[in-house]
Parts: C-alpha cells; structure tokens; sequence
C-alpha cells in the first residue's frame, strides 16, 4: 500500500511537471505566433503602401505627361489609323496557313 | 559530579486550556475568513486577480478600399501613428524636446505648452503622423509619450476624382460623396478580445474573442478613371478657356446606366483639406440644379410623334421667328421661316416646338418629363441628391407649356439629364443610374416605342452635322447625336441678363450608342455662350478619348479600314 502511494506520488509530480512545461511551450509557440501576425499586420501595412504607390505612379496625367514631354508621342489622328477586322484577318490567316 | 536538581514545576490546568482555546479560536476565525472570501466574494477578487494579467485588446479593422471598374484604387486606407503624452509622467530633456519638435514639425514651445497641462492626464502632441516619422520618434525612448494606431484615407487621383468619392473625416467617418453614402458598407467595426498578459506586457495567452473584427467591405465604382482624368482634363481647359464660374460633365454608359465619369469644377484637393470651400465642395451635376433649356426639345418632340401628333417630315411655320402665347412672346434666333419636325430639333426652334407643345395636353406632356425622370431622385446613392422640379400639370399656364417644352420654367440637375438621353441611345428605355459596377445587364422602363426612338435618334444626330446647332461636337471616325441647350440663368426668380447655362448633351456611335456625355457650363464669359460653342467642343473632345480608351469600333470610318477580301497582298503593306 504504502509503495503504491509513494509511486502514485511520484506520477503525480511528474504529470504536474509536465502540465507546467507543456504551459510554457505554449505560450512560447503563441508568443511566436502573435510575432508572426505583428509581421504580417507590417507586411500588410506595407502592401497598402506600395499599392497607393503604384496607383500613384500610374496616375493617367503622369503617362500622359511623359510620353507627350519625355516619349514625344501624339495621339494620332483618326486619318491615321488602321482599322483590321479580326474576322477578315482570321480568315486571311486560315487560307494563308494551308499554303506552304 | 553535581546532580542537576530537578525542580517539579505544578502548573495550573487553566493555562493550557486557555492557550489551546485562543488557538482553536484563532483557527476558526481564519477559517471564517477563507469560507468568506471564497464563498461569498469570489467573483470580485477573481475579476480583481484577472485584471492584472488580462486585458482587452482592441483589434482593428481596416476601412473597405474604393476601386474604379478595372481594380484601380481610388481611395485607401493607410496605418499611421497618432502621438499622445501624459503629462503626469512625461519625463523630456531639452534635446529630446527639440528633436520631438523637429520631428513632428511643430514648435517646441507648443508641444511645451501641451505637456505642461499638470492636471490632465491625456493630451494629443500630433495626429496621424506617417508611421516613419512614429518610429523615430520611438527611437527617442522619451516616457510617457505613447503612440495610438489609426487610419489615414489617401486619395490616389487627388483633385480627379474628388466628387464622387467624398472624405472620411478624422474619426474615419465618411463625410461626402460615397464615403458618406456607403459609411455601412466601408466603414470596418473594431474586434475585441480578451488575452492574458505577463510583466513585459506581453500577451501570452488567448482567453476569449469578444467580437471578430469586421474589415470594411471594398467597393467598386462604375468609374473608369481614364475617362474620368479625360473628362476632368477637358472641363478644366474649357471652364478656364470660357472664364466660367463652373462646369460639370457626366459620362454615362449608354446600355447599363452606368457613371462612368462625374466631376465638377471647381474642385479641392481631398488630401490637402486646407483648399476645401463650400463652392468647391458641391457636386453639381448631382446636387444642384438648373432649367436645361433646348436639351429638353427632343422629349417634347418625341412624345408628340408617339401618340402620332406629328412624324419627322411634318411642316410647321417658325415665321417671323416669334410668336404671341398670351401676353408673352416665344423668340427664336433667327426667323428660320417653314421648317420640318426633324429641322426643328436640328436648329432648335422654340416657336416650332412651343407650337409643337401646344397640340399636347399638359397631362400627355407632364407623363412624357415624369417618366422620363424629371423631377425625380436618380437613386443613384449619393447622398444630398437633387430632385429637380416639375410642377404638376393641372397647374400649367398654356405659356408655361409653351416654355417648359424648351425647357423653361423646369428644372433638373445634370444627371437627371444625362439619365433622360438613355431613352434616345437604348430605343426608347430609361435606364437606371449606377455608381457601382454592375455586372448583369440592366433593364429599363419603357418611355417611348422603338421606331420614335430611332426616329428621334436620326432628329439629333442631325444637329451635328452641318446645318445643325453642334457641328463643333462631331468626332472623326463616328457618328455623333446630340442636342445643344443655352438657358438663361435664373437668380432670385429673374432671368439675369447675359448670364447663361450652357449645355450640350450626346451620345455616340450613333449606330449603336455606346456613351453618354453630358457637358453643362455655368457663366461662360469669354464671349462665347451657346452650348454649341461652348459644352459641345467638351463633348467631343471627351467622347473621342473615351471611345478611343474602350476600343469601341468607328461607325463611320473615313477609308481607313483595312479589308482583305479583295486584295490579300494589301495586308503585307500595312
């Protein structure tokens, strides 16, 4: 009876033991993980950023700008341009890729 | 050796019984206690204990983007700092306080004067300071200054797109345009929890989750912010070149009643809140309104044909150019002598479409404006929306038919206008309005047949041709309608002298409208007033980008297009 108990006691000890390591792992991974959120939260933040960036970099009147200033381009006059029918021009390719 | 003497010692008994009942009471009033606190004052000092090492946290939840119909951001909310001091236990020397000063861009001696406030416990030194700037001013390592994170909204088109899209204020509250309309949806809601937190401050344990944060929902706008740059670009050359006090220009697309474009003149800068005046902050083409003059002729004209009073070829007499309803005269420009129903429209003739009103009754005409959505909301969301007027019929004045029919004595805002020409552009259907993207095809009320819409369809397309009263709205490559408006403006009851509203509203290609544009210009005074002259170049200018932007194919190429059915070889070259 008496070496019952003293074997009880020591199971004892030793889950308890365990209960506060298993604790302490816990909070540790938790600790890791509300790190690994504060990073995300940064990155997000970041992404947020980088996105007004980009919308402000291609801003309609900034191209416009450089490439009437910069790229010295025009928009060209309707006389200019050439208008391609993709039916015809499909079918041109058709009757084209059977010819060796 | 000395025996120790061993002295018997009698004690009374009383002393020990004493001594064991003191302890025995002693025992018992500590039991006492311990049932006490455990029993009846448990919760209280289990709350008192957890609220040392638990905490609510607040989490945050961002406010919902603003995306243009192609995923261009609009507006967006970015994390910034606000730095807050306590003045109790603010501890700063003189170099930090200048480097803090420095930091924030203010003046040592306020913040001094703010931190010096000895019986408050809370004072903002700056709000939302960029979060580059928050991290220096960290580095300083100063106590008892703390940093609470907010959010900033930026607008990306600055000045572009500031109409539509409104302000949020400090507090992220939306306060105009969308912002205001669609607080509910953008607006995020705070989550909570509850956590555990150890001496550092730092949380190690999750309890609860008092409430998930809700992010705000994104939305997405009908705007394309290349025709809304286009048609914001336009309007500023044309206000200036006119030396108008203001202008507004509405795009819409003419299948779905989407706004593809809104904006006004003059304008702020919603990043700069400094420039923000009442003038500036109007949305006119939504909020303010004003009698649209000639643009309303093809309504009168339209409804006339569909009950069958005149078809496109009926002959009128506009001679000598005025003529007597009442006591008042209707003028024209010019004495424009027999003219055609579809002439009138072409030249605008009020006396032609006075006449034209005349043969109606004012209970046919006023359903023709009602329907048409004269004198109604939109519905388009935006808050603070104008709903013109329209006088009921049974109170018309055959003068004030005569009027109303060129558009006098009712009043719209530009939106509404632009609304009203989806009947013409769609075949006869009025189209609901949209500022949110739409992604099903919509359906409209049917105002008018297809045949009168069609017919009217050819009647405007007229006026920009030669002969017309818009030639100046033609674009090369397309077939363009449209009806020009000049209105006297109208200031406290009384049509000012030479002051003058002038519109132009159309749509293109007309073989299949596609856009909806409407220019309307206020106080042009640069010599020039006719909506002709001065809102149809907008037109043109604005539609001919837009069309170009979308790829819409021209409906009316000059030789330009490129067949291949009769000589292959052509395509090798070209």
């Amino acid at each position: 009876m008496f070496k019952l108990n003293i074997f009880l006691v020591f199971i004892l000890i030793a889950s308890a033991l365990g209960v506060v390591t298993s604790q302490h792992m816990v909070r540790k991974l938790f600790m890791a993980l509300e790190n690994e959120k504060g990073i995300e939260r940064k990155l997000d933040v970041e992404w947020g950023r980088l996105q007004l960036e980009q919308s402000t970099l291609i801003m309609h009147g900034r191209i416009e700008q450089i490439a009437k200033d910069r790229l010295n381009m025009t928009v060209p006059a309707a006389s200019s341009i050439q208008i391609v029918s993709i039916n015809d021009a499909e079918k041109r390719l058709n009757t084209e890729g059977l010819k060796p | 050796m000395i025996k120790p003497e061993v002295r018997q010692i009698k004690l009374s008994a009383w002393r020990s019984r004493l001594l064991f009942g003191l302890l025995a009471l002693g025992l018992i009033g500590l039991a006492g206690r311990a049932a006490y606190l455990q029993g009846m004052n448990y919760d209280f000092l289990q709350e008192k204990g957890e609220s040392r090492y638990s905490r609510i946290v607040e989490m945050n939840a961002d406010r919902g983007m603003i995306t243009d119909r192609n995923g261009h951001i609009l507006a967006i909310s970015s994390p910034v700092a606000s730095v807050y001091a306590d003045p109790k236990v603010i501890d700063i020397k003189p170099e930090q306080l200048k480097q803090l000063a420095g930091l924030l861009e203010m003046d040592s001696t306020e913040i001094n004067a703010r931190i010096s406030r000895e019986n408050s416990r809370f004072v903002y030194l700056k709000r939302q300071v960029v979060p580059d700037i928050a991290e220096k001013i960290m580095k300083l390592k100063i106590k008892g200054i703390y940093f609470a994170s907010e959010s900033k909204r930026y607008y990306p088109e600055s000045e572009f797109a500031v109409h539509v899209l409104g302000f949020t204020d400090i507090n992220d509250e939306g306060q105009e345009g969308v912002e205001r309309g669609w607080q509910d949806k953008l607006a995020g809601e705070l989550g909570r929890r509850r956590v555990l937190k150890d001496n550092k401050g730092q949380i190690i344990e999750d309890v609860e989750n008092i409430r998930a944060p809700k992010p705000g929902e994104d939305l997405v706008l009908s705007i394309d912010r290349r025709i809304q740059y286009r048609a914001h670009a336009e309007l500023k050359e044309a206000v200036l070149a006119n030396n108008a006090k203001a202008g507004s220009i509405v795009v819409l697309d003419a299948q779905t009643g989407e706004i593809l474009a809104l904006t006004n003149l003059p304008v702020y800068n919603p990043n700069r809140r400094s420039s923000i005046t009442n003038e500036r902050l109007r949305n006119r083409a939504l909020i303010d309104t004003f009698e649209p003059g000639s643009t309303l002729k093809p309504f009168t004209v339209a409804i006339a044909m569909e009950i069958g009073k005149v078809n496109a070829n009926t002959v009128l007499q506009t001679a000598p150019g005025m003529w007597q309803v009442g006591r008042k005269t209707i003028r024209d420009v010019s004495n424009k002598g027999e003219l055609t129903v579809a002439q009138i429209i072409q030249q605008s003739s009020n006396v032609g479409t006075a006449k034209i009103a005349l043969s109606l009754e004012s209970q046919t005409m006023w359903e023709m404006f009602n329907r048409s959505g004269f004198g109604a909301l939109t519905n388009s969301g935006f808050p603070g929306e104008a709903s013109g007027i329209l006088r009921p019929y049974n109170k018309w004045r055959p003068i004030e038919q005569a009027t109303m029919s060129y558009g006098h004595g009712i009043s719209t805002s530009l939106m509404q206008l632009a609304r009203a020409y989806t009947i013409f552009a769609s075949g006869g259907e009025l189209k609901p309005i949209s500022l949110l993207k739409q992604n099903m095809p919509v359906m409209g009320q049917r105002v008018i047949s297809r045949d009168t819409a069609q017919a009217m369809n050819r009647m405007l397309e007229m006026a920009t041709k030669p002969g017309g009263t818009a030639p100046l709205a033609q674009i090369s490559g397309y077939r363009v309608a449209g009806k020009t408006g000049t209105a006297h403006k109208l200031i406290d009851g009384q049509y000012a002298n030479k002051r003058y509203i002038s519109t132009f509203v159309g749509y293109a290609p007309a073989s299949n409208p596609r856009l909806i544009i409407a220019v309307m210009i206020d106080e042009p005074s640069a010599g020039k007033y006719f909506g002709g002259a001065v809102a149809a170049p907008v037109f043109s200018k604005v539609m001919s980008g837009a069309l170009r932007i979308l790829n819409i194919p021209p409906d009316a190429p000059a030789n330009n297009v490129v067949t291949f059915t009769a000589t292959p070889e052509m395509g090798d070259e070209g």
